[in-house]
């Protein structure tokens, strides 16, 4: 796997579309397998005005998205791929204004699918606000 | 609370409707912000998933009036075709209510409603 891929496309990929941009998505690095990224509090993402706490779509967004960045570790190279189906249990409710931190692993990689694990905390990832099971279909050419 | 003043629906652009069946149709005005992959171009999944929870939620908490907004415990999103740059349109429909619990199913289409993008089911906590 290529360094450059790791430290510089990977980062790019983190919040490259318009929506992930408007969102403040940020890359907050990888390790083996493992990949994480960032969402900074905005008033604008919150789903409950009177607790502050985050809205449940938007930690599903991030989920879907690490969970994506994940594969593209994993395979590691960019391919097109396209959420099949994403499952999200939400533990509990973020704490009001703070960061939300997501972490995902893509634990199994076959030719067409690739399976992954996410979860979303504050600081700690024992103690998840949310946690997500998804699956990918490898959709674009393999450019290995 | 209208689910319209939800400050992440209102950054999604969510606009709610009430059918004379007591349903609610949820559009999602297309925006350049929706945009996730900008090749094909493509809404983003989560763009749809957070849409399709909201749609659910205002149904729950339509059919549940309380001082407090339905909690989800989770979600289930299918995806069957990309989002395109366009208007995108959901309703949701209660399959179950339990004392606590809520079972909901809810689909977001574009051209056709036979021909959804993506459905999810979700359970939602009542309000005590």
């Amino acid at each position: 796997m290529s360094a450059d891929f790791i430290d510089e496309i990977l980062p790019q990929l983190a919040a490259a579309s318009a929506h992930t941009a408007a969102l403040g998505f940020s890359y907050d690095g990888a390790a083996g397998d493992r990949v994480r990224l960032r969402v900074p509090w905005r008033p604008e993402l919150v789903g409950d005005p009177t607790t502050g706490v985050l809205a449940g779509g938007l930690v599903t967004t991030a989920l879907d998205h690490v969970g994506g960045l994940a594969v593209w570790l994993k395979l590691g190279q960019y391919r097109t791929i396209a959420t099949l189906d994403l499952r999200v249990d939400y533990m509990r409710a973020s704490a009001s204004a703070r960061e939300l931190v997501t972490e995902a692993r893509c634990y199994r990689l076959t030719r067409s699918v690739a399976f992954v694990r996410a979860w979303a905390f504050e600081s700690d990832i024992d103690d998840p606000i949310a946690a997500a099971q998804s699956v990918y279909m490898l959709t674009g050419r393999d450019r290995s | 609370m209208d689910i319209e003043d939800l400050p992440y629906a209102r950054f999604l652009g969510l606009r709610l409707d009430v059918t004379e069946d007591d349903h609610l149709t949820v559009t999602m005005p297309f925006a350049e912000p929706l945009i996730g992959n900008p090749m094909i171009p493509a809404l983003h999944g989560g763009a749809t998933a957070a849409m399709l929870e909201l749609t659910a939620m205002a149904q729950v908490a339509h059919d549940h009036p309380s001082a407090t907004l339905p909690r989800p415990i989770n979600v289930t999103v299918a995806y069957h075709r990309p989002g395109r740059a366009r208007d995108v349109l959901a309703r949701a429909q209660i399959l179950k209510t339990g004392r606590r619990v809520v079972y909901v199913q809810a689909e977001a289409w574009q051209e056709k409603e036979q021909l959804p993008i993506a459905t999810l089911s979700a359970h939602f906590l009542l309000a005590e």
